[in-house]
């Protein structure tokens, strides 16, 4: 009969599928998981971030404790599910004690909350920065020693509303967690220092004809925020000028990270002069960044400076192998020890020093810089000013902030 | 072409054993699949042998309309997700929005019943269409779903969608731990393939299969083809609702890229790996799929993964058009072989009996 030879094969497959888990860890070597984009939208940044880790990884020279460092990669489309899915494989299959990632806001919330359900391993953020992966309902092994969007806007509402004199801003970003925890950020300081925002456009990730957003801005305002990121950047960008908009910019931070500068084309030109805050600053004259810097440059296909994404994953995994120094290597007791000494850990990094609050969420240096013709022709971030050591609360009192609700599309308002 | 082959094995049934008419395949199929926990770690039971099971019950809603009833559809995924959000609004979410936390057994028939209306609702419109037409229209529902679960925040929680999904617990066991939701699964996919393969020689289907060879003449004698088409899309909701919810159950979330447009064409290469001639080929195909997608990046690593998937898919459709199904046709042994061989030797055959008739 048919079927039955056909159930063979079938079978045949299947016993493939129970083949024993022969990748036991050797010894002499620890098993780091690294999560992040390597295919989709953000593939670029993706690839970005892993240079950044490795640039930490080589600086130990690929060892910790003695050991040999493993990496294990695994990659998501920086969709939440498929990040989940990807942390269970190098989790649960690739057994990694310590993972490092993921890259983008929602997939941050969604590994938080699969973190909980695996109270043995230590997650380290990548570089997602959405409010609520450590603001609301934190999970206890999930730490993030790069800072959330809100942060890295310290700066920007003051800066825009005081020094360039804009009163009115329209905002154009993505319609996910990180934008509006970017949009918050800005917001909150230009808000408060007088500034009103009249209009604020979403857009799906991957949205390719911005005709309609831009007929949604009104004529008279002074500026646009724009918290968009790669391709959108650039696709927003162009056509913007494209229909003749004459506004100035602001930048949210990856809307002029280098993925966006390195861009070709006319945008060049528009790029110019416009403000943004990030936790990085390419003309940052502290020695640290530089050495980071040339170190980063070591790796393959790097940029002529590094994103941000590569920085939160530079001092993320930094963050890890100084912690796995410090207990010798040894995760036999579920990571507990590791955590512990995660929880208190303050180090320099190239962009200051860095400590972590009671959420497990980064306290930082912020960098406040306007985008400048480099000799070359080459466009960079030119440092204006630091925001010392911002916290995520943004220097309001808990309560308050907590007060000021959830980061979303309305939220918070001010027209 | 499956009736042809049918009518000379009913007749031996009659005769048969219980033993013989399972056939000795499905025995040991069934045995492996029932003792695979015993040698499967966690990881291999719920993230390759559920969600193979899973988005193999999703294929095989594909399979039944694509295979049976000639009308290939993109929106299997549409449907299964619709089940899924129904779960997320009317179960428990930790997203803050809707989550009325109704017991499973009521929100549980009541996502597969939305789903299957849902799929009846797509069959309805897509079955005046045929061919590529009807793939464009299935096409077209996907995306705007796809769209409108993402810019909607009102019902759907737009991007983020729904986090916090838990499967419930009853008979003093949670359902996603993986022993049990492998069983879970299981059961599932084995009441959907032996209703997919005894419907396919019930009345109904071997109707379906006629409207598939010849709607003209089916119509001519009587029969009411557009009815016939729409009640297979709701058998066909009904497969893709239940994946839905177990979907759900196993990835705790699901937001609009659960639906998108990279899933449903995902559910249609599971179902052209696999082959669409009998229903086990989409679970074969899920299998693949799932390893592939899996392991893929341990192999070439991380930039060009994508690439080998790419390659492999190619190279399968690329040796035997029917997927790993029609792989098994042409190597499989000789001996008592029948015109299941290739499927246009097969038709052509009924063409013919059917001009002689």
């Amino acid at each position: 009969m048919n079927i039955n030879r056909r159930t063979l094969l079938a079978l045949a497959l299947a016993t493939g599928m129970s083949a024993p888990t022969l990748a036991v860890a050797q010894a002499e070597s620890i098993k780091i998981g690294l999560l992040a984009t390597f295919e989709g939208a953000f593939t670029v940044l993706g690839e970005d971030s892993e240079r950044g880790a490795m640039t930490a990884v080589d600086e130990f020279g690929g060892k910790v404790a003695g050991k040999d460092i493993e990496i294990v990669k695994g990659s998501s489309d920086a969709s939440p599910d498929s990040a989940v899915r990807a942390a269970r494989k190098l989790v649960e299959q690739d057994g990694v004690k310590v993972l490092i990632g993921p890259l983008s806001g929602d997939e941050g919330i969604a590994i938080k909350d699969y973190a909980k359900t695996q109270p043995d391993v230590t997650f380290l953020n990548g570089s997602s920065a959405a409010q609520d992966t450590t603001l609301r309902d934190p999970a206890s092994n999930f730490f993030r020693f790069s800072t959330d969007g809100a942060q890295w806007m310290a700066g920007l509402g003051d800066y825009a509303f005081n020094e360039k004199g804009y009163k009115t801003v329209a905002t154009v970003a993505e319609d996910y967690s990180f934008p509006y925890t970017q949009v918050f950020g800005f917001m909150a300081e230009f808000c408060k220092a007088g500034g009103h925002v009249p209009s604020k456009s979403w857009v799906p990730i991957g949205n390719k004809d911005y005709s309609s957003v831009i007929a949604a801005i009104p004529d008279d305002v002074d500026a646009i925020y724009v918290a968009l990121g790669g391709a959108d950047a650039v696709n927003f960008l162009s056509q913007y000028n494209d229909a003749g908009g004459q506004a100035p910019l602001i930048g949210g931070s990856i809307t002029v990270d280098q993925t966006v500068l390195t861009a070709k084309g006319r945008l060049h030109d528009v790029l110019v002069g416009t403000p943004a805050a990030g936790p990085t600053a390419d003309t940052n004259d502290d020695p640290a960044w530089k050495e980071f810097s040339e170190a980063y440059k070591k790796q393959n296909g790097a940029f002529p400076s590094p994103s941000l994404f590569a920085h939160a994953y530079y001092i993320n995994m930094k963050a890890a192998l100084l912690g796995l120094q410090e207990v010798n290597g040894d995760v036999s007791d579920g990571g507990k020890k590791l955590r512990e000494v995660l929880s208190g850990l303050e180090f320099e990094t190239p962009t200051g020093k860095v400590s972590l609050d009671e959420n497990r969420n980064a306290i930082a240096d912020m960098f406040l810089t306007e985008v400048t013709e480099a000799g070359d022709g080459t466009l960079v971030n030119k440092l204006i000013k630091v925001t010392p050591q911002v916290n995520q609360t943004l220097g309001i009192p808990k309560d308050e902030f907590l007060a000021l609700g959830a980061v979303s599309r309305e939220n918070p308002s001010c027209p | 072409m499956t009736d042809l082959t049918l009518n000379p094995t009913r007749n031996r049934l009659q005769s048969q054993n219980w033993i013989e008419k399972a056939g000795i395949g499905h025995i040991l199929l069934a045995l492996f699949l029932l003792i695979y926990p015993a040698m499967a770690s966690d990881f291999f039971l719920t993230q390759i042998g559920g969600y193979s099971l899973v988005l193999g019950m999703i294929a095989l809603s594909l399979m039944l309309l694509a295979g049976y009833g000639g009308m290939v559809s993109l929106a299997q995924i549409t449907v299964a997700g619709a089940a899924g959000y129904v779960v997320a609004i009317f179960g428990e979410n930790n997203s803050g929005v809707y989550g009325f936390g109704w017991p499973w057994w009521i929100y549980g028939p009541l996502a597969i019943m939305i789903a299957s209306m849902m799929s009846a609702l797509i069959g309805w419109i897509a079955v005046r269409t045929e061919g590529i037409y009807t793939i464009m229209i299935t096409l077209a529902v996907a995306t705007a779903c796809f769209y409108f679960a993402q810019q909607n925040y009102a019902l759907f929680n737009g991007f983020p969608g729904y986090n916090g999904l838990r499967a419930p617990e009853f008979f003093g066991v949670y359902w996603r731990d993986p022993v049990p939701f492998y069983y879970l699964c299981l059961a599932n996919a084995v009441v959907a393939y032996v209703a997919v393969l005894y419907g396919a020689r019930s009345t109904f289907g071997l109707t379906l299969q006629a409207i598939r060879d010849n709607q003209r003449r089916m119509r001519a004698i009587g029969f009411n083809v557009t009815a016939h088409k729409v009640f297979a899309w709701w058998l066909a909701g009904l497969i893709a609702g239940a994946a839905g919810i177990l979907l759900v159950w196993f990835n705790g979330r699901i937001s609009p890229g659960t639906i998108a447009v990279g899933p449903s064409i995902n559910i249609l290469v599971i179902a052209i790996i696999g082959g669409l001639r009998h229903p086990i080929g989409p679970f074969l195909g899920a299998v693949i799929v799932v390893l592939m997608q899996t392991f893929a990046i341990d192999l070439v690593g991380a930039e060009r993964f994508n690439t080998l998937i790419g390659l492999v898919f190619l190279v399968i459709v690329f040796i035997s058009p029917d997927g790993i199904l029609g792989l098994w046709e042409r190597f499989k042994p000789q001996e008592g072989r029948d015109n299941w061989r290739s499927f246009k030797k097969a038709a052509n055959k009924s063409e013919n009996q059917g001009r002689n008739a």
